[in-house]
Parts: structure tokens; C-alpha cells; sequence
């Protein structure tokens, strides 16, 4: 069993010893400048405890059988294990994470995707639906003509399938939710402000569907109807990569902007999205009689996060 | 001296008020600037300088990836109003290829590189003004920039120049102190003391060096809680920030004093 632990407020020095309980692997803070009363920041260079009774994991490195952080963040634990979350950095795919990326390249069979990670993503041409039914071969013909699927510059929202040797991420948009995006705008705030979630398909009550990818790329757009859904029965490849806009209207232009302008006052004070906070700030600045310009001034942004940060 | 002003006076002070040993007052800002990763404005004195660090991302590049760990890039650019005349500096420019090639070398063992291969970590460098100590300045504020961005360090890298006053060894010096004496810079990593680099420019009298690379060492230790106490400010403010909004998972909430500023 994995127990999520935090440090132990008193360094216990007797753990060392025989374990009393099968859950009872307290960690030993064999350092003295390890701050007192249970300070759980650390930052680069700092000794986190001995390699000796912990494991090393992510930010953290092993010199004279210490275990130091390298990057600035949280400690945690988990049993024998000790990693640092870095506070701030890219993102760290997982397999089954939603992501929102953008085609940088188009290459053979494949497209190279910017997911906000350390390297391009990849989308392979395999690993899309094509037009005349879900299943079915891929044909010369569909390598020729793949910038009819996606351009470069092209947006679009995918799953993580995958890793190759090298750490870098394969995409794919095997369902009907994945695929190209249109109607609306993308925002970008750090990952680490999106937690994962049931569904990372929002619909708000104001007419506006978000996505939040994973990789802290956001896609504001508007509404579309389930039953109006591209593909819901035979695959309509037209409008699934259809690079088009739909008509949208003038109150729903002014509420994407209005949520885009909310995820970045959020994000500029570094707080994680939900759904719930992202419909209690909409209601705020409806309340507020604030449009989507005078939420960007810093007086405004600070009220509705001291609001919304208070309400919850 | 051939100089007019005099570098150290009979009651031990320098031409700015401070004494031999003293370094100038240092302020650290690591808020946000624009889409970079990570960013610092670091200044010493009057020398200013802004690092932005992008990455580690695809490489814009091919030629630039290897395949076993990321490449380091380093771009350093000088305002034209940095100098007390105003010069546009080209960045083809020889002093300007040689900054940018020592803090590349200076932070290459630094960075846990090995961890991102394929990848490529990007680092601007912009000086905004400039007054004697601009590599150490350079140095200092690529560690923030680096630490804000969650790129794995092994350490702080933490420089300080010192030089030579006849016999009498003086620390962070100004623009007209560099003009007139013979000075070094020491980047040093605190915690092994390890030293990344030392480099000088002009010629320092043998038995004098040792002297000043000492100090410079121990001046470093100052930096060194300069940088440690600003990258801990900012992460406890970032962590109770994040804590301070409801928790998806029904955590608990922390007081909010840290949304005031970011």
C-alpha cells in the first residue's frame, strides 16, 4: 500500500531502530538545519536527509550519501521515497492525460506537436481518425495529403498515449472529444495550476466550453451543442478538421474573452483552476458589472481573487 | 596613482563610501516577465541586469539537439543606455560572444542536463546598466533565473568579483575601481565549495591571488543567502498562494496574506 505522508513535524531519531508497525518509516531529518516546526520548501543545494535510509527521486540528487534537492518546490514523500515538486517548470506528460497542443512540423507520417513539454510532442498519422469510418488503413494517399488534416499552427486537443525511448511524448485523437479546435482562444498558465480532474471538458452556464489541458494550455470556446457534435454518428471529417470559424455572436465573444481574462487573473496569482472557482469569478464580475478589460487593471484582480479565495 | 580619485582613502573607505570588504546592496526581483519560463532582475549597486530563461523545449534548431542531454544556450544583449555614454553594441560583438561563452561554461556543470535530452534550455541575458561587476551580475541572476524556472541545479552558482588596491584586497567593485585595478571574478558553487569559474582580465601580482580568491569565497557565502533567501520567498509565496484556493481534493486553507502581491 502507498501512504502520502508529509514530513513529521519532530525529527524522530529513534526510527532508525526496530520497526514497531508496519507503516511506522518515519523520516529520520538527520539534518539540523532542516527548518523546525515542519517547513516542507526546500531549494537547490539544500540536504534534504541521508541516501543511506531514503531513496532518491525526481529534483533531487545523491552527493556524500546526502540526498539534495536541485530544484525549488515542495518535499514529499512517499515511504521510502523522497522527490521534490518543482513550484514552477514544464510540463511532466503522463500516459492518459489530456493535453492542448499546437502543430509546429509536418513531417513523414507525422506531426511534431508543441505541448509545452521539454520536446515536441508527436501525433502519429496513425493515430488519428480519418475520414470514411474509424477504422480503416492508412493509404499513400492519406501521407500526401496531411496538411488537409493539420497545419502548422494548428491547434488541437489529444491524449497521451505514449512514450518513445527518449522521453518524448506520442499523441493521439482516437475519440470523437479529441481533434482539431476552433471557435475560440487559447491561454496559457502554468501546469502546475491544473489539477487533474473528472472531466477535463468544462461547460459553463454562460455559454462558453473550456479544456484544460493538462500541460497548462487552456481552449476557451464557445458552446456547442452535444447533439450538434461533429461526428456523432458517421464521422464527418469536413467539419472535424474544417479550419472555419461558426458564427459567434456578440455575447459569446464577450464571454470567452471574459473567461480568458478570469484564468489569467487566476494565474498571475498563481491559483489552481476548478470549475466551481472559474463559475464563482464569472459570477463575481456579472455581480461587478466588469467586462473583460477592466478585469486586467491590478485593483480589480486582486478583489475577485481575495473573493473568490475567501467564499471557498 | 595615476588615477584622480582615490580608490581607498587614508580612513579605508572607497570612492562610493563603502569599505574595503563591503559589497554593494543587492536586490533580487524573480516576478514574472512576459512568457518566459523563468526570469530574474538582479542588481548590484548600479548594475542592473534582466535573465530570462525559456526551456527546456524543442530545440529551434536540429543541428543544436543531442541525444544524450540538453544543449545550453546563452544569448547576452547590452542596452545602448546601459554605459554612461550611449553606444549600441552590436551582438556580433567579440566582449559581448565572451560573456556569453564564460556563463555557458560556468553553469554547463551546474545544470543537470543529462535529464533532457533532445531538449534545449535558452537563456537571455539583457543588461540594463551596467557599473563594474557585470559578469558576476550576469552569473548571479542566471542562477535565479535558472532555480525559477525548475531547472535542476546542483547547486546556487554564486560570483563576486575582488580586486587589488596596491596591497590591500577590496570586494565587488565599481565600474572605476575595474578601471584602475587589477581585479578577478570567482563563481562558486556554496554548498562543496566547488569553484566554476575564475577569470580575469587583467594581470594580478601571483601573491596577491590567493588572498583575493579566499575572499572572494567567503563574499560568495553572503551571495549565496542573498539568493537563497529570495528563491524561498518566492516558493513559500507561490506554495501558499496555490494552497490559499480551495483544494480539489478538500485540502485545507491557509491564510491568504500571500495573494496581496505577486
Amino acid at each position: 500500500m502507498i501512504s502520502f505522508a508529509s514530513f513529521p513535524v519532530q525529527p524522530d531519531r529513534a526510527s532508525d531502530a526496530v520497526r514497531r508497525f508496519p507503516d511506522d518509516d518515519e523520516m529520520d531529518l538527520d539534518d539540523g538545519d532542516f527548518e523546525a516546526g515542519g517547513s516542507k520548501i526546500t531549494w537547490p543545494g539544500e540536504t534534504i536527509t541521508s541516501s543511506q535510509a531514503y531513496m532518491r527521486g525526481h529534483g533531487t540528487y545523491v552527493e556524500n550519501e546526502e540526498v539534495v534537492a536541485s530544484v525549488a518546490g515542495t518535499i514529499e514523500r512517499v515511504n521510502k521515497l523522497v522527490t521534490v515538486r518543482a513550484i514552477r517548470t514544464k510540463y511532466n506528460p503522463e500516459v492518459g492525460d489530456l493535453v492542448v497542443g499546437r502543430i509546429t512540423e509536418v513531417q513523414p507520417r507525422r506531426w511534431k506537436v508543441d505541448a509545452n513539454s521539454r520536446q515536441d510532442a508527436v501525433l502519429m498519422l496513425s493515430s488519428v481518425n480519418l475520414p470514411g469510418g474509424v477504422q480503416r488503413r492508412k493509404l499513400e494517399s492519406d501521407e500526401l495529403q496531411m496538411r488537409n488534416f493539420f497545419e502548422e499552427g494548428d491547434l488541437l486537443v489529444a491524449e497521451v498515449q505514449a512514450f518513445f525511448a527518449d522521453g518524448a511524448m506520442s499523441l493521439h485523437t482516437r475519440s470523437l472529444k479529441y481533434g482539431k479546435l476552433r471557435n475560440g482562444q487559447l491561454v496559457t498558465i502554468p501546469p502546475i495550476l491544473v489539477r487533474r480532474l473528472k472531466s477535463h471538458f468544462i461547460t459553463l452556464p454562460c455559454g462558453v466550453d473550456l479544456i484544460l489541458g493538462l500541460n497548462g494550455y487552456i481552449w476557451v470556446s464557445k458552446h456547442v451543442k452535444e447533439s450538434e457534435q461533429e461526428g456523432e454518428e458517421g464521422f464527418d471529417a469536413e467539419a472535424v478538421y474544417s479550419n472555419r470559424n461558426d458564427y459567434i455572436d456578440d455575447s459569446t465573444r464577450i464571454a470567452i474573452s471574459r473567461v480568458a481574462n478570469i484564468i489569467r487573473v487566476l494565474a498571475s496569482h498563481f491559483v489552481p483552476l476548478t470549475d466551481a472557482l472559474l463559475l464563482e469569478a464569472y459570477e463575481w464580475t456579472v455581480e461587478n458589472d466588469t467586462d473583460a478589460k477592466g478585469l486586467m487593471s491590478e485593483d480589480v484582480g486582486d478583489a475577485l481573487v481575495a473573493t473568490i479565495t475567501s467564499r471557498a | 596613482m595615476g588615477s584622480r580619485v582615490e580608490i581607498l582613502n587614508d580612513g579605508g573607505f572607497r570612492s562610493d563610501g563603502r569599505r574595503q570588504y563591503e559589497l554593494r546592496d543587492m536586490t533580487i526581483d524573480l516576478s514574472q516577465q512576459g512568457v518566459a519560463d523563468g526570469s530574474a532582475i538582479i542588481t548590484h549597486g548600479l548594475t542592473q541586469v534582466l535573465v530570462s530563461v525559456f526551456g527546456p523545449r524543442e530545440a529551434k534548431m536540429r543541428s543544436h539537439t543531442m541525444h544524450d542531454r540538453a544543449n545550453i544556450n546563452v544569448e547576452v544583449s547590452v542596452a545602448a543606455f546601459s554605459t554612461g555614454e550611449r553606444r549600441k553594441r552590436s551582438r556580433g560583438d567579440k566582449r559581448i560572444l565572451e560573456m556569453a561563452a564564460t556563463i555557458k561554461s560556468t553553469f554547463e556543470p551546474v545544470v543537470q542536463t543529462s535529464l533532457y535530452p533532445r531538449s534545449q534550455i535558452d537563456i537571455f541575458v539583457q543588461v540594463l546598466q551596467q557599473d563594474g561587476g557585470l559578469l558576476q551580475a550576469c552569473i548571479n541572476g542566471t542562477t535565479l533565473a535558472l532555480a525559477n524556472a525548475g531547472i535542476p541545479l546542483l547547486d546556487f552558482v554564486c560570483a563576486v568579483t575582488g580586486g587589488v588596491h596596491s596591497t590591500s584586497p577590496i570586494l565587488d567593485l565599481t565600474l572605476l575601481e575595474e578601471n584602475d585595478i587589477p581585479h578577478v571574478t570567482v563563481a562558486l558553487m556554496p554548498k562543496t565549495g566547488k569553484v566554476t569559474l575564475v577569470t580575469m582580465e587583467t594581470r594580478l601580482h601571483v601573491e596577491r591571488f590567493e588572498e583575493i580568491f579566499r575572499l572572494a569565497c567567503e563574499a560568495g557565502k553572503v551571495i549565496h543567502a542573498e539568493i537563497k533567501g529570495a528563491v524561498r520567498e518566492r516558493t513559500s509565496r507561490l506554495v501558499g498562494a496555490m494552497g490559499s484556493g480551495p483544494r480539489a481534493g478538500g485540502g485545507d486553507l491557509q491564510d491568504d496574506d500571500a495573494m496581496d502581491e505577486y
